[in-house]
């Protein structure tokens, strides 16, 4: 039981971590230009491929560091001649453009590296178990993960609360319209920030490629539930996306490792409940089973009992 | 009188678009074109319930398919139960089954959807989709499992001699049903509520200083879109006779965007006009290419950088003209745009062709052909003959296409103020 | 009994932190033409938005025609009978000028979410919105998209949206802002004509524009009511003298 609240509750905590790795990225670029980039995680799938690409060549360190510049440029190429056409045709279409976008990069890495999953490994250096509890072993390229994730969030506190750019994209959260009054060349600063939102999402990647699976439905899966936790968090609140992202990460890591259903619950009250019970396939589904739901569910419930999310303030 | 003759206006084009229906099957009558037809006759329907959201109410949403999807279960389980109790109900009235629960489901997820606009609602529509189609693996027994649900329809009440089995005879049936949802859709926009859903488009702000609470007319056109989302739903599964777990996922969610935008949004034929330009690449491109996602996909694109009104709004830009009679003078123009378009058209082709054959049928070997022309894919020189097309369609583009904006722009000055002066 | 269409009871609205409006009391008897003036920045949109329920207020109540309007939504606000127009011109852009003016018809004839008839065929609806263009002389314009007309022709379609609900109780923001003294001249008159026997509230800087329709006049300076009282006793007022740093109110005066 302890080894599975323990073990349970480090991969939450890598999860949630690696969703607001994302989620920061997305809520950074929304923040300052008002667009919901709906390729944030296409260019989390690209950094993993690129990554895996770069592997086969140099070894996996080298991607850690190449493969994020790669897809910032990329994003900064997209920003500069694509989102900037758009948008002056208003947020619907920047919406759409990203959301084409989107489409494009996952035909395109299914036809650069094939539909099955590719075989990004583990660099040899960290290919061992970090510990062992109560006879399971926890590999130590996850250790490697946490701690990644929590220096990059330390890295963007830093930089968001220490220096002049962090300032400026601070103020930029809240009242994008004025730090363009101020005299600061927006449009470069939209692509930078366009760019280094990409470049973290593909970071992301290239921690999470060895992992997790890396295949071209990676985009898809990801996805949706990362803009449940920017809408759960309220949309341009970086607190309630990280408090969204630590929350989903761990109710789903937690709720996988269930493998009880309503039945079986009733079942210790003496009550029998089957698939050939009426909403048979409710009782029967283990909370394990449920799982992929969740952060939908929630999504759900916040919107009932709290439209705004967790911690928004900004209507879009 | 002119009440009469007002009718008589209104009433012809649906007149004209009714004939059209009924005798196209005499002139494209192979099974094939049939089968086409009918794809696009419900495709019609959930694009024009689409843009319902989209372009009349400002809601863009990423898991229409939710309705279109449910309905097609409910409409496929109903079917199954009417035919095992042998109920004296005719296939014609299914449809129905499937918009009901298209409405049902819209109610039950509309309200806490529509809390919330803009990018919020688009969100909250991708996770109520993903939910729905979550479900789909923990509820067995609605949605089938990885098999999803079988129906026949020809197992109800036969009316008339038509059991509904032949092709042709599901023709009709959708095409009736199309006609009569489009008739209805268009109606909608022309009542008090539609009206107040353009507004709500135009400027949520005031049409709440006008007295009318935003999220009402945004629920209200979100129930009516999920009834007719559902009417498609269930004319797909009297054609397909199965309905499996994908139909309420991201792909039909994704394509019905795609094909409301691409027709274009503003207008209410530019669905229509989408849902039949994509049904017909979809079935005659995967014939040819395979990749055929990825052109639709770099369409998408091309019209929302550069021609966001769609292919309807291109067309219909020139109305004007074409009163006024000033069409005449773009003629010169755009058959000179003809340069640079099939330069790039030719190396955009090629080089989707080229590189495709390369990646992904390696195992062929890098001969390949397109068209009557064979060539090595790997070759130096069909790269350097790809590039040369696609830089000489740029260039013709950089110098040519002013030209055509400002043909483009004197006819249609010529043409407004040909038609406004007395 | 003093028929107040407009109470404004002990009134505060914070930002956070930071105060705008400090307690304003304001009383508007109906079919009375009340402007209210005051310098930039003292808080006379914040106080439009927070009678019409745009912003919630802090504190304090509103009262329409004696009964609390104070936290209601705009619709709910605007279907009790009071209307407002916007400094920002806040018209629907792609719909042409009659179906403007039919949008702000269409739930005072009692419609309201009907998708079951066609608008076409509600007669009543379009004569009345005949009628408004007429007063907004906009009927030659009827089939323009709305956002393609001059600044001055939105400004009287943003005025003429306004009064389209047959609200008696009408408040217009700046309503005169950007024009020209001939423009202004036309927007008095049709402002005059339009809100005949109804409550005006007006909010204005043209000090000519007020001096010559208003029926009493409130100053609003940092958030709070300094003077209330006729046109000729404001001008002669000290402290509004003061707190306009003397120029306009002398122009206005001599003007």
């Amino acid at each position: 039981m302890l080894e599975l609240i323990i073990f349970s509750s480090l991969n939450g905590l890598l999860y949630g971590l690696l969703l607001f790795l994302l989620a920061s990225g997305l809520t950074l670029i929304f923040s300052m230009m008002g667009v919901l980039n709906f390729a944030h995680a296409s260019f989390y799938m690209l950094g993993a491929y690129f990554g895996y690409q770069i592997s086969r060549y140099v070894g996996y360190w080298p991607g850690l560091l190449l493969a994020p510049l790669l897809v910032g440029g990329i994003g900064a190429l997209v920003e500069r001649f694509g989102l900037r056409t758009v948008h002056k045709h208003g947020h619907v279409a920047e919406l759409l453009f990203t959301f084409g976008l989107a489409f494009m990069i996952e035909e395109l890495v299914q036809m650069v590296w094939g539909k099955i999953p590719v075989d990004y490994r583990v660099p040899e250096l960290l290919n061992f178990s970090a510990f062992t509890l109560f006879s399971t072993t926890y590999p130590a390229f996850r250790i490697f993960m946490l701690l990644m994730s929590v220096a990059v969030f330390i890295a963007l506190l830093l930089l968001l609360t220490r220096t002049r750019v962090g300032l400026i994209i601070r103020a930029a959260l809240s009242h994008p319209h004025m730090v363009g009054s101020l005299g600061h060349n927006v449009p470069l600063v939209f692509m930078m920030v366009f760019g280094v939102g990409c470049g973290l999402a593909a970071l992301a990647g290239v921690i999470a490629g060895p992992a997790l699976v890396t295949q071209p439905a990676m985009a898809a899966s990801l996805g949706p539930i990362l803009f449940v936790v920017v809408v759960v968090g309220g949309l341009g609140s970086l607190a309630g996306a990280f408090i969204a992202s630590l929350g989903i990460g761990l109710i789903q890591t937690f709720a996988v490792a269930l493998n009880i259903s309503v039945a079986d619950v009733v079942g210790h009250l003496g009550i029998t409940l089957t698939r050939d019970s009426i909403g048979g396939d409710l009782w029967v589904a283990t909370v394990a089973q449920v799982a992929p739901i969740i952060p939908y569910l929630l999504l759900v419930l916040v919107l009932i009992f709290r439209p705004k999310g967790l911690m928004g303030d900004r209507d879009t | 009188m002119s009440a009469v003759i007002q009718r008589g206006g209104v009433l012809t084009p649906w007149l004209v678009a009714a004939a059209v229906v009924i005798v196209l099957p005499y002139i494209f009558s192979s099974g094939s074109s049939l089968t086409m037809m009918s794809l696009m006759g419900f495709a019609i329907v959930f694009a024009l319930s689409y843009n319902m959201l989209l372009g009349q109410t400002g809601m863009l949403s990423f898991g229409h398919a939710v309705y279109y999807g449910l309905g097609g279960f409910m409409t496929a389980h109903a079917l199954n139960v009417i035919g095992a109790g042998k109920w004296p109900i005719p296939l014609p009235l299914l449809p129905l089954v499937g918009g009901l629960a298209g409405l049902s489901f819209a109610i039950l997820f509309g309200w806490v959807s529509t809390k919330r606009a803009g990018t919020a609602f688009s969100m909250i529509s991708l996770g109520i989709g993903e939910l729905v189609a979550a479900c789909s693996l923990i509820l067995r027994g609605f949605f089938g499992g990885e098999g999803g649900i079988s129906t026949s329809r020809t197992s109800t009440l036969r009316l008339f001699g038509i059991n509904f089995g032949p092709q042709i005879q599901v023709y009709y049936l959708i095409a009736a049903w199309c006609l009569l949802c489009m008739a209805a859709m268009y109606a909608f926009t022309r009542t008090p509520l539609g009206r107040m859903c353009n507004a709500v488009r135009d400027n949520p702000e005031r049409a709440e200083f006008v007295g009318y609470s935003t999220q009402m007319v945004r629920f209200i056109a979100f129930c009516v879109s999920g009834f007719f989302a559902g009417v498609a739903g269930g004319l797909a599964a009297i054609h397909y006779e199965i309905v499996t777990a994908s139909v309420v996922g991201a792909g039909p969610s994704g394509s019905v965007l795609l094909m409301a935008y691409i027709g274009g949004i503003s207008f209410f034929i530019g669905p229509v006009i989408g849902a039949v330009l994509m049904t017909a690449l979809q079935i005659s491109l995967s014939d040819y290419t395979g990749a055929w996602m990825l052109y639709v996909g770099l369409m998408f694109v091309l019209v929302v950088m550069f021609a966001p009104a769609g292919l309807g709004g291109l067309l219909l830009m020139h109305r004007p003209l074409l009163a006024a009679g000033t069409w005449r003078r773009v003629l010169p123009a755009y058959a000179l745009a003809l340069v640079p378009a099939s330069l790039l058209f030719v190396g955009g082709v090629l080089l989707v062709e080229t590189s495709h054959h390369l990646l992904v049928k390696a195992s062929e070997g890098s001969a390949m052909r397109v068209l009557w022309i064979p060539y090595d894919a790997k070759s130096p020189a069909a790269w350097a003959g790809i590039l040369a097309l696609l830089g000489a369609g740029l260039l013709a583009l950089k110098h040519i296409g002013p030209k055509v904006a400002d043909a483009f722009h004197g006819a249609r000055l010529e043409a407004t103020s040909k038609l406004s002066a007395p | 009994m003093s028929a107040a269409a407009l109470q404004l009871v002990d009134l505060h609205k914070r930002f956070g932190v930071t105060p705008i409006i400090r307690g304003v009391n304001l009383d508007v008897k109906q079919g009375e033409r009340h402007a209210i003036i005051g310098p930039n920045g003292a808080g006379k949109s914040t106080l439009f938005h927070l009678v019409s329920g745009r912003f919630p207020v802090t504190s304090g109540q509103v009262l329409l025609k004696g009964e609390s309007i104070t936290g209601l939504a705009p619709f709910q606000i605007n279907r009790r009978g009071l209307a407002r127009s916007f400094q920002v011109t806040n018209i629907f852009p792609r719909l042409s000028v009659f179906e403007n003016i039919r949008c702000g018809v269409l739930w005072s004839l009692g419609y309201r979410y009907a998708f079951w008839r066609l608008v076409e065929r509600a007669r009543d609806a379009r004569e009345r919105t005949n009628f408004i263009l007429e007063q907004i002389n906009l009927t030659a314009r009827r089939d323009v998209p709305a956002g393609v007309l001059s600044y001055a022709e939105q400004r009287a379609l943003e005025i003429g949206i306004t009064i389209a609900g047959g609200a008696d109780v009408i408040m217009l923001d700046e309503p005169t802002a950007g024009m020209s003294r001939s423009e202004t001249e036309h927007a008095v008159a049709l402002i005059k004509r339009v809100t005949e026997g109804k409550t005006l509230i007006i909010v204005e800087h043209d000090m000519s524009v007020v001096f010559g329709l208003a029926d009493r006049i409130s100053v609003l300076v940092y958030g709070q009511v300094i003077a209330t009282d006729t046109p000729p006793g404001i001008r002669a007022n000290a402290a509004v003298q003061e707190a306009y740093l003397g120029a306009p109110a002398a122009q206005a005066e001599h003007g």
